[in-house]
């Protein structure tokens, strides 16, 4: 991986490649990976630790399923749709699923333009992620809404274990929570993007009084993939076992 | 090798990152309250936890009064024994060692120690403070709840933490306490994403991560296991929340209470007690591992001789942190689980003893001939040694299936974790504000006072702990506020038990003498100067005493050398600082 100097102070020294060059950077001074700001280190030390919070969820969840004694409902008929006439089984959570992916496309590309100093590709795309997020947040509502009506609550639902029910709302909710946070956050550094404060000359953020830069784009990016992948698991666990 | 050679510096390598734009305050309320100064938030932070940790003495005496003199004390209920024991045990490991040793030292000494100017974000690093605040403040709001706060034990576990059985549980307790923990985490995990990146990218020219000291080694350390173990934590409080508010039942069996079925069914409180413990014993080494590398350089410094085997040292931290998460569950061998189960959390257990023990063996190798200095720093981590030890050893009791199934549960288990974990630690912490304060403030802390504080507190908590082993032995139960009259309690237990409470307000009081010496120096102290202790890590080759925002002034030290070169044949001076290129080059860079 090419190295990103920070400032014109690294030189071009050649480091060795593969495993020796691992040891030889962790044994090096100043940084340990060369080639990763911190800004971006901290967000994937972030989704680590916010790994491990989605592993426990979907823990507990699979213990909870495991360990009823009573049926757990069937997925398919639950998660059905009623559209003219027939019954279709998971069409919302396969639209939902496909807008989510899609909005990953979008934000990769994002990124790419945010690198060329493209602000206009790179401010559309953005606000196209952002729209597809909130569409699938939107679905998500319109999901519980169609659940709560047929009697699915917290606490208990028609057809079998409690635990269905709350541990659905719970994580679904919980990913549902960071969806919202991400498309907030989709366009905040839109209007950044927009309004140019990435640039050379841009302006100081307003708590931290230090500049950015285009790094934040794909920063942004990181947070927002990483979302989409933890959606598959639950998309996996929750709605195909 | 080690580069403890005295002239091993080679050609530095460039600068790699520029320099950190700091936040320039721009008046008092930016200087001294919102401050990103990670100095500042490292006094608030301990400031705070110190504060709430008197809270937590404050109960530790009221429940010591109930269990010395049972009967006297009218308004010691059994409801308010268990909010008491409860509040302290949350308060103790979490609100205030966790807090302390990672928001607290962490904060000061990652910077100065790796030659940063400040920690990597700190913006985000003022809000990690703010929000810990919030949480103290929510927990602290428990007190004055109607019901007031969870009597569940610091373990909360269900179904008993949030049935109308247990103080708090059907009233507020419960609620505040769980939203205080969930705070506690997201604050917690802003400071320590900080504290991570800048041990890993924000160290100065030469700091390699094998130059770092070891005090460094044991906060990040630390650092990386919090990040990874509040998740479960997170979890289980955000369920246990479900359950109360909401009406689900993750961790809620059915079951009956006062004659009526209640809506719960189907949870499982096993999935609460492995969530809890997944995050729990890890804690444990949490405030243990920051207190292993604190006390390696306190040892080192005072005996002005360089630590004995410190890669051995580095990796036994990073061994003992990994190990340290696949153990949980000898916290529940008597919850009920598979036999081989057992067996695999035992011998987990016990292999973390090996580099326990090679620390050991090190710190005592340390000392071994060296030129022991009986300063206060020295003085406290001697004490640790020898706290640590004895608790580890009763630890060798409780990890093993067999012996632990008697013990569970009496104050044998009691005495042991107070021993390993509650003394030890804080003991760490006072030798490290006696060594660090002339840093922080430029005075010294009294000599006289400190050396009352420190006789009193570690002669004391043996006098406290030392015969609670054999109240546990002899079989008084744990979390008991009353023993009542029953055969096989021996009266020697209860002449201990008020024995123990005596000690206890003795030891109470010498912590009193502690916070008057940490006030009174700050004025008439005597004059620190900037390296006292003449010892070699950066934080003491600051420009300026107490250091400057930024640390640094104009450049950022130079690493040539590891942390350690005290007494080296030919030197000029008896310590060699890591900024010091060597005789050669003195004067030269
Ligand atoms: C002067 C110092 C201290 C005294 C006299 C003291 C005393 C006590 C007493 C009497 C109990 C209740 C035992 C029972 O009835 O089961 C207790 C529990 C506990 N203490 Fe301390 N303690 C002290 C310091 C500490 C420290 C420094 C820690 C930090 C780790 C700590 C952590 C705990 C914990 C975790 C519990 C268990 C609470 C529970 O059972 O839920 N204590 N302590
Ligand atoms: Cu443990």
């Amino acid at each position: 991986m090419a190295e990103t100097p920070l400032d014109g102070t690294a030189t071009g020294q050649s480091r060795p490649v593969g495993l020796h060059g691992v040891a030889a950077d962790w044994a090096s001074d100043q940084r340990a990976f060369k080639s990763v700001s911190w800004g971006k280190a901290m967000m994937w030390i972030f989704l680590l630790s916010d790994t491990f919070i989605f592993g426990c969820f979907l823990l507990a969840y699979m213990t909870a399923r495991m360990s009823t004694t009573v049926p757990w409902p069937n997925a398919s008929e639950v998660f059905a749709l009623h559209i003219g006439g027939v019954e279709m089984p998971l069409i919302l959570i396969a639209i939902m699923t496909f807008v989510l992916i899609s909005s990953s496309g979008s934000m990769a590309m994002a990124v790419n333009f945010a690198y060329r100093r493209n602000r206009r590709a790179t401010v559309t795309l953005l606000l196209l992620t952002a729209f597809l997020g909130a569409t699938f947040v939107g679905m998500q509502a319109f999901e519980w809404t169609k659940l709560i009506t047929e009697g699915v609550r917290p606490w208990g639902n028609p057809w079998g274990a409690a635990q269905f029910g709350s541990s659905f709302f719970m994580i679904t909710g919980f990913h549902g929570t960071h969806v919202t946070f991400g498309v907030i956050f989709l366009l905040i550094v839109a209007r950044k993007v927009w309004r140019g404060d990435y640039d050379d000359d841009g302006a100081r953020g307003f708590f931290t009084s230090r500049r950015g830069d285009y790094e934040q784009v794909e920063i942004m990016g990181l947070y927002w993939h990483f979302v989409d992948l933890v959606w598959v698991f639950i998309f996996a666990f929750f709605y195909l076992w | 090798m080690v580069d403890a050679t005295p002239h091993a510096e080679q050609g530095v390598p460039p600068a790699e990152t520029p320099e950190l734009e700091l936040y320039h305050p721009k008046g008092w309320w930016t200087t001294y309250v919102f401050s990103q100064d990670a100095k500042v938030i490292a006094i608030q932070y301990s400031g705070t936890a110190l504060a709430i940790g008197l809270v937590a003495l404050v109960l530790s005496w009221l429940m010591r009064l109930q269990l010395g003199f049972p009967g006297t004390f009218d308004f010691i209920t059994p409801e308010a024994y268990y909010q008491f024991m409860t509040m302290h045990g949350m308060i103790m490991v979490i609100y205030l060692l966790t807090a302390l040793f990672l928001g607290g030292f962490g904060n000061y000494l990652i910077p100065l120690m790796v030659g940063a100017r400040d920690m990597v974000f700190p913006y985000v690093n003022m809000l990690s403070y703010w929000i810990y605040l919030l949480a103290v403040l929510v927990l602290v709001a428990s007190f004055f709840a109607p019901g007031g706060p969870t009597g569940a034990g610091w373990t909360l576990y269900p179904p008993q933490a949030i049935l109308s059985g247990t103080p708090g549980g059907q009233g507020a307790g419960i609620i505040l306490m769980l939203v205080s923990l969930i705070l506690f985490i997201i604050g917690f995990t802003m400071g320590g994403l900080n504290y991570v990146v800048t041990v890993v990218q924000g160290r100065t020219r030469g700091m390699t991560l094998m130059r770092m000291p070891l005090t460094v080694w044991g906060i990040f350390t630390a650092t990386v296991m919090a990040l990874l173990a509040f998740p479960a934590l997170f979890v289980a409080c955000v369920m246990m929340l479900f359950d109360r508010l909401l009406g689900t039942s993750f961790f809620m069996p059915a079951l009956v209470e006062m004659g009526q079925l209640m809506s719960y069914g189907g949870g499982s409180p096993i999935l609460f007690q492995h969530l809890f413990w997944f995050f729990g014993h890890p804690e444990v080494y949490i405030v243990a591992l920051p207190a292993f590398g604190i006390v390696s350089d306190l040892i080192s410094t005072h005996a002005r001789k360089n630590i004995f085997g410190y890669r051995m040292m580095v990796w036994a931290i990073i061994i003992i942190g990994a190990l340290s998460f696949v153990v949980w569950a000898h916290h529940m061998y008597v919850s009920g689980m598979h036999p081989w189960f057992g067996f695999f959390f035992a011998t987990t257990t016990l292999i973390i003893a090996i580099p326990t023990a090679i620390k050991v063996y090190n710190w005592v190798l340390t000392l071994w001939r060296g030129d022991i200095h009986l300063t206060l720093p020295m003085l406290f981590s001697l004490a640790f040694i020898v706290t640590f030890v004895n608790g580890g050893l009763t630890g060798l009791f409780l990890g093993n299936v067999v012996v632990d199934v008697p013990l569970s549960d009496t104050m044998f288990v009691v005495a042991h974790f107070h021993m390993v974990m509650g003394v030890a630690p804080v003991l760490v912490v006072f030798g490290a504000i006696y060594h660090w304060y002339p840093k922080i403030t430029g005075r010294m802390l009294n000599e006289a006072m400190g050396q009352f504080h420190f006789w009193v507190t570690f002669v004391g908590a043996y006098a406290i702990f030392f015969p609670m082993h054999y109240v546990g032995l002899v079989g008084v139960p744990r979390r008991y506020p009353e023993l009542g009259d029953v055969a096989f309690v021996a009266d020697s237990v209860h002449s201990l038990n008020a024995f123990i409470t005596i000690a206890a307000l003795i030891v109470g009081f010498a912590q009193m003498v502690f916070l008057f010496n940490l006030v009174w120096s700050l004025r008439y102290g005597r004059e620190a100067g900037g390296n006292p202790w003449r010892a070699t890590s950066l934080e003491w080759q600051t420009p300026t005493t107490p250091p400057p925002h930024g640390n640094w002034g104009a450049a950022r030290p130079i690493v040539y050398r590891w942390a350690y070169d005290y007494s080296v044949p030919g030197a000029p001076e008896d310590f060699i600082a890591q900024n010091d290129p060597g005789p050669q080059h003195r004067g030269a860079v």
